[in-house]
């Protein structure tokens, strides 16, 4: 029999019990359908969160302390408690000793009220930074302006505002010239930052900013720092060229050893790249593909065997016609390829339909949600592709049942 | 005779099941059926008609013995070589018409030709033939009618033309008038002597008397031997069954 026959043959199978086809193709469209919507989702959502990343801005290596606060007042050391942990004078050496670096910019935190005039809000993030800060973070003033060096140096006490906390904060006056109250501080508002939105976990919109001289004076114990100097959490250092990041970071590394007085080994601070942040992103979203590509396999090992039982009840079902076809001519190879062209044909027609709900799943998704979606080509090759595994893998048994059927036998099949 | 042999069967045996509960369907069955012929074979249920009729057929292989068809010998062969020479040998009538259900008349009669290996029928050269083997039979007007739509002697006459369409040395009817009304069965009997006189090897199983008698030679079994042969009408002595009358 030409292929084009068996083609033929199967096709019009199919299509004779339209309703049980289009059941037994359901567990492989919705497991194709789930493949397609979930790679599209994640991929969608893996390019979000690079495009945010990247927009962190580049060439960017983050000095951490090693120290996390437990409780309240306590410290747990990561290194031996030989040193202070990052201090300011740590960045200043930073920017001052090591070469190839473009900015340096530290970054201290507070958390106050702020008041402007009857309104008050809670809890607001308060950010103390040097002038570099809208650099290396990607960030742009929209009114006014961002702190100045002579702010910096002076103390003056000034504050830019994140782009939601204006608006909460003067829903309908200009900002600018304000004077607004941080805590106990009274501050002039000298500018509104761009909306930036969410990166991470932080929410760049809603902080206030003031150098970090203000955050040292005003918000944070200052014994300790009259002893050992004012502590950081964080150094931004903006390198010139990713090709020098490495040794950007080994001379990094010497100089706080030096300063405080440790070895390589017992450094108490953690240097990350950008590059490193993205890895981490790209692990967490790789093991959550590999997942929901479990969940798909899962879901196509169902819809194969839903297409075996279908199988091995149309095989018995149409004993009389196999019967007939054997007396006819037909080889046992012959009712092989029959029966398993036409489970290959179910679970490919379900891929296809899988694919099409797929793509319409993802587009609606999109079209109704702020969530990309992203179709990769690749998706659609492993979806059909695995659909028509599945039909060969599941069809086969039925199928070589049916050809090692007894012609006598079945051809007196009632 | 000087007609060529189509069918020489030498003790041709066939038993089912094994050890104690063996039972023999067919023992030392041996047989000569000559181009042309219109044989009816014969006998009570039980009588290993039906069996002999299979073997006949190439459905099955004979447990000892051997058959020669058409000068080839088929007692061993693979299931697969057993399709081949049923696809190009042999033509089958049921008694139940067995066509493919929610498939027009023309396309039951060229299903023979899809598996046929030994040429390469193009669709158009099959439906040509179909649709002359349907005129012949007498369904002209009918190519495209499905079995629900056909009368049962109507469905016999598709089977016939089915049965035709890969130019067999033999045709092998079983009980073909069985499932039919009287008027309808002589209809399909004047088909089959038609075909006879035409020159078709014919091989027709059945218990009806009066339709055996429409055959050249009817043979006669019981118990799964030959028991008598009656040739047009003459009761003729069976090699085979004096030997089995004297054990």
């Amino acid at each position: 029999m030409n292929p084009l026959e068996i083609f033929r043959v199967s096709w019009e199978a199919i299509i004779r019990n339209k309703v049980r086809s289009i059941l037994t193709m359901l567990g492989i469209i919705i497991g194709v359908a789930a493949v397609i919507m979930v790679v599209a989702f994640s991929a969608g959502t893996e390019a979000t969160i690079k495009e945010n990343i990247t927009g962190l801005g580049s060439n960017l290596i983050f000095v951490t302390a090693n120290f996390n606060r437990i409780g309240p007042g306590g410290f747990t050391a990561g290194a031996a408690a030989a040193s202070s942990g990052l201090v300011f004078d740590d960045a200043t050496a930073i920017a001052d000793s090591v070469t190839g670096v473009d900015a340096v910019v530290v970054e201290q935190g507070a958390t106050e009220t702020v008041k402007a005039g009857e309104t008050a809000l809670d809890s607001i993030s308060i950010l103390g930074t040097t002038p570099g800060f809208p650099t290396v973070r990607d960030m742009k003033i929209s009114r006014g302006r961002y702190l100045n060096q002579s702010d910096v140096d002076r103390k003056l006490k000034v504050a830019v505002l994140g782009y939601t906390l204006a608006e909460q904060l003067f829903p309908d006056a200009d900002p600018i010239g304000q004077v607004i109250s941080v805590g106990s501080v009274k501050m002039t508002v000298v500018g509104v930052l761009a909306r930036k939105g969410t990166v991470g976990e932080v929410d760049y919109d809603s902080r206030l900013y003031t150098p970090i001289t203000v955050i040292f004076t005003h918000f944070t114990d200052s014994r300790f720092a009259r002893i050992a100097g004012d502590r950081v959490r964080l150094v931004y250092v903006k390198v010139n060229d990713t090709k020098n990041m490495d040794s950007i970071i080994l001379q990094i590394k010497l100089l706080l050893a030096k300063r405080h007085k440790t070895t390589l080994e017992n450094l108490d601070v953690t240097i990350t790249t950008q590059q490193d942040v993205i890895s981490a992103q790209e692990s967490t979203t790789a093991a959550f593909r590999s997942l929901l590509a479990w969940v798909a396999a899962v879901s196509l090992l169902v819809g194969g065997i839903g297409i075996m039982n279908i199988m091995l009840v149309s095989v018995t079902e149409r004993t009389r016609e196999i019967g007939i076809r054997q007396a006819v001519g037909a080889t046992p190879a012959d009712i092989l390829l029959q029966f398993l062209t036409e489970a290959l044909l179910l679970s490919v027609s379900g891929g296809i339909l899988g694919m099409a709900s797929g793509f319409i799943g993802a587009w609606l998704f999109s079209a109704f949600s702020s969530t990309r979606t992203v179709v990769l080509p690749s998706s659609i090759l492993l979806a059909v592709g695995s659909a028509a595994l599945v039909g060969v893998f599941f069809g086969f048994y039925p199928a070589s049942k049916a050809s090692q059927l007894d012609p006598i036998e079945a051809l007196r099949y009632e | 005779m000087s007609a060529r042999a189509i069918v020489e069967t030498s003790e041709i045996s066939k038993i089912y099941g094994v050890g104690d509960i063996r039972v023999a369907a067919l023992e030392g069955v041996t047989l000569r059926i000559h181009a042309g012929e219109f044989i009816a074979i014969m006998g009570p249920s039980g009588s290993g008609k039906s069996t002999l009729m299979y073997i006949l057929g190439c459905l099955a292989t004979p447990s000892a013995g051997t058959y020669v068809l058409d000068g080839e010998d088929v007692s061993h062969l693979s299931r697969q070589e057993l399709a081949f020479i049923r696809s190009r040998k042999i033509g089958f009538v049921f008694q139940s018409y067995n066509l493919l259900a929610r498939t027009t008349a023309l396309r039951n009669v060229t299903l023979p030709l899809l598996y046929n290996r030994s040429l390469e029928w193009n669709a158009q050269a099959r439906d040509e033939k179909a649709r002359a083997l349907l005129e012949l039979v007498g369904l002209g007007d009918r190519l495209n009618h499905q079995p629900h739509e056909l009368s049962g002697g109507q469905q016999q006459r598709v089977a016939i033309a089915r049965a035709l369409i890969n130019d067999p040395v033999m045709v092998i009817a079983d009980e073909p008038t069985g499932n039919l009304d009287s008027h309808s069965g002589d209809e399909i009997m004047h088909i089959l002597q038609d075909l006879h006189h035409r020159g078709t090897t014919v091989v027709m199983v059945t218990h009806n008397p009066r339709v055996a008698r429409e055959a050249t030679r009817e043979i006669h079994l019981e118990d799964g031997h030959v028991a008598n042969v009656v040739r047009n009408g003459i009761h003729e002595e069976h090699e085979g069954s004096s030997e089995a009358r004297q054990e």
